[in-house]
């Protein structure tokens, strides 16, 4: 790469961490506008206490009148769905918290929502609650314990955080991955995928009132969850893609177990298709209902079923594949209305297509190496460590101090079971990455929320952000 | 809904409407961008991907005439500090042509002392929510930002956490209301 950084290692320049004299006036003016907010809000004496113990300060809804992202909003993309001129009383507005302790909220996701009797006409999603640094933990971690630390980001489908880190810390290192390796990934972020769609109709049902869905989808996620146990030893946060290849071979009589999946999940995606599709009560929740254009989509960044449902024809495997999963057969499902309703039905159909891809990839796996014989990746086979005390040593440097990536930075992407799921690396040649950032699909979905739900009604914002399916590991990070 | 940008004057949009049907219209569109500098990467894995290296004052408008060529879809944006490097920070870009079906990483040196950045989310909405989490971590003021404010850290945080010279460990709990609780 001829823009290579020229990056240093070595002790910290000047340990401050003292902001500069403009990042602290930007800080101050927060605190101006938080206390003015503050004012704003409580109106009594009684209530200043609360505010302090549950307000979120200057990350609040602002006053409609000093609101400049609602201008944004209006001016740029959203012109189909928002009344521009309201004419009614402020008075008659109200503002809501929903969240982040709120079961349909799908972890710690706070709304703030400024209501007018049902009608809801301003949300700000409030995020932060799950923050617990990872990308900083990242930068402490060498190559090799990368993917224990991101496969716990969206922990719905911890198997394309773990593919999405190794596929771009190889495009670094520049090593051949063995055609059985990409095989076993296909095989197991398909199942993943799966695994995270079942998951969505269960919890996607039960919040819009369907209850029976949540036994139905979890039921069905446990066969796969059963699988992943059986091949990498836990049901989430596996750590089994790793750069380089896999952490294992698949167990004898894996076929026996992944043919059973596809007996059991298509069975159960066709009563659930009967019991959902033509049914009028969730025709009525769903229909019409958290319209986003395709231009929103684009804008917001909305990617991966969520794009797909408003007609927007992009799935990475197919523009940008990776890991060979363009050897296999497979269709986009599409929507057409952007609403709840096609959102749904996207996920349905991408599950089929996925345990179609599984079942090419069952047929045609090939044998061969499950990880790269790269000794500079991969340690020595477990034989030689016997008889060798260099491979002994090998293997110990590799799991200590771990393996030099060469300077660079790279931005790898993969089509996870919410969009796209994208790493950017910048290594300075050490055993540990020097930047680690992760672009996780649901926090732009969070952000495109907005769109989705200004000017609906209180009992469709449920549904809405049950559609949108975030995961808030992966928006906080 | 006349937000969208109206400012490049007629030499810019002649140059953008040439870049439309260039081979490279990434390469093309730089030719009215003289501090820009620009870079193919070829990955094992995918297409190759155009990396173009600007500066603080170009940046918003090399960003609009991208997005004139068709760069629609907003995909990424972060920080990163390389601590002894000169500027200390970057900001890194990532753009989207659906139609073109190409990416383009956009990488602007922001320097330590003023750390200071024309926002983008003018352009692309889905700027907002990005910009705001670089500011949290690196200090990186967006001008123009409609509302700047911290997002993952708590409003009240000293510090942003991703700078190199933050260090990794304990760090005494900040939130505001855990002094009142007596």
């Amino acid at each position: 790469m001829s823009d290579t950084p020229n990056l240093v290692t070595g002790d910290l320049e000047t340990p401050s961490i003292e902001p500069p004299a403009e990042v602290a006036d930007v800080d101050a003016a927060a605190g101006r506008r938080r206390r003015a907010l503050d004012l704003w809000m409580s109106g009594t004496e009684e209530s200043a206490w609360l505010q302090g113990a549950t307000a979120e300060g200057a990350q609040e809804l602002l006053p409609a009148a000093e609101d400049p992202a609602l201008a944004v909003q209006r001016g740029t993309v959203v012109t189909d769905d928002f009344v521009v001129e309201d004419t009614t009383d402020e008075d008659q507005r109200q503002i809501m918290n929903m969240g982040p302790q709120h079961p349909s909220t799908h972890g710690v996701l706070r709304l703030q929502l400024e209501v007018e009797g049902e009608t809801i006409r301003r949300v700000k999603p409030i995020i932060g609650y799950l923050h617990t640094g990872m990308e900083k933990t990242g930068e402490t971690l060498t190559w090799l314990q990368g993917p224990t630390n991101v496969t716990r980001m969206d922990y719905l489908s911890p198997l394309h955080n773990e593919l999405a880190f190794s596929l771009a810390v190889e495009q670094l290192l520049d090593v051949a991955i063995p055609p059985r390796a990409d095989a076993i990934r296909v095989l197991m972020t398909e199942l993943n995928r799966v695994a995270s769609h079942l998951l969505f109709l269960a919890t996607f049902g039960l919040d819009i009132g369907a209850l029976s869905m949540m036994i139905y989808g979890w039921r069905d996620r446990e066969a796969v969850l059963g699988f992943f146990e059986k091949v990498t030893g836990l049901r989430m946060n596996h750590n089994y893609i790793r750069p380089g290849g896999v952490a294992a071979d698949l167990p004898d009589g894996w076929e026996d177990d992944v043919e059973e999946i596809l007996t059991i999940v298509p069975q159960g995606l066709a009563e659930y298709e009967e019991l959902l599709n033509d049914n009028p009560i969730f025709i009525d929740r769903t229909q019409g209902v958290g319209v986003i254009t395709p231009a929103e989509c684009q804008a917001y960044g909305v990617t991966g079923p969520n794009a797909r449902a408003s007609g927007i024809d992009w799935d990475l495997r197919k523009v940008f594949p990776y890991s060979g999963v363009e050897r296999y057969r497979f269709s986009v499902p599409l929507g057409r209305h952007g609403d709840t309703y096609d959102r749904y039905l996207v996920r349905v159909g991408e599950v089929k297509e996925s345990l179609g891809i599984v079942r090419q990839v069952m047929e045609t796996m090939p044998a061969g190496d499950y990880r790269s014989e790269d000794r500079k990746v991969t340690p020595p086979p477990r034989k030689r460590i016997d008889e060798s005390m260099e491979a002994l040593i090998h293997h110990f440097k590799i799991f200590t101090e771990g393996f030099k990536v060469p300077a660079g930075e790279v931005y790898q992407a993969v089509e996870s079971a919410r969009g796209e799921l994208g790493v950017y690396i910048v290594s300075n040649g050490g055993a540990k990455p020097w930047r680690l950032h992760v672009r996780g699909p649901s926090f732009a979905h969070v952000q495109a929320l907005p769109a989705m739900m200004t000017d609906s009604l209180v009992a469709d914002v449920v549904a809405t952000l049950a559609s949108s399916d975030p995961v808030l590991g992966d928006v906080d990070r | 809904m006349s937000d969208l940008p109206t400012d490049t004057d007629t030499t810019a949009a002649d140059t953008v409407a040439a870049a439309l049907d260039a081979p490279n219209p990434v390469r093309a569109l730089l030719a009215v961008h003289p501090d820009a500098s620009h870079a193919t990467f070829t990955p094992r894995v995918g297409p190759p991907q155009d990396v173009v290296s600007v500066s603080v004052e170009g940046y918003h408008e090399l960003v609009a005439g991208l997005r004139g060529i068709g760069f629609d879809g907003f995909v990424d944006l972060c920080g990163v500090d390389y601590l002894r490097r000169r500027p200390r920070f970057e900001v890194v870009v990532i753009l989207l042509s659906h139609p073109r079906r190409r990416r383009v990483r956009v990488r602007v040196g922001v320097p330590a002392d003023a750390p200071h950045l024309a926002t983008i989310s003018d352009l692309y909405p889905g700027a907002n929510f990005y910009e705001r989490e670089t500011y949290d971590m690196f200090g990186i003021v967006f001008d123009g930002h409609p509302d700047l404010t911290r997002i993952l850290m708590p409003d009240d945080w000293e510090g942003h956490p991703l700078r190199k010279d933050y260090a990794v460990g304990s760090v005494p709990v900040q939130f505001k209301a855990a002094h009142r609780a007596t």
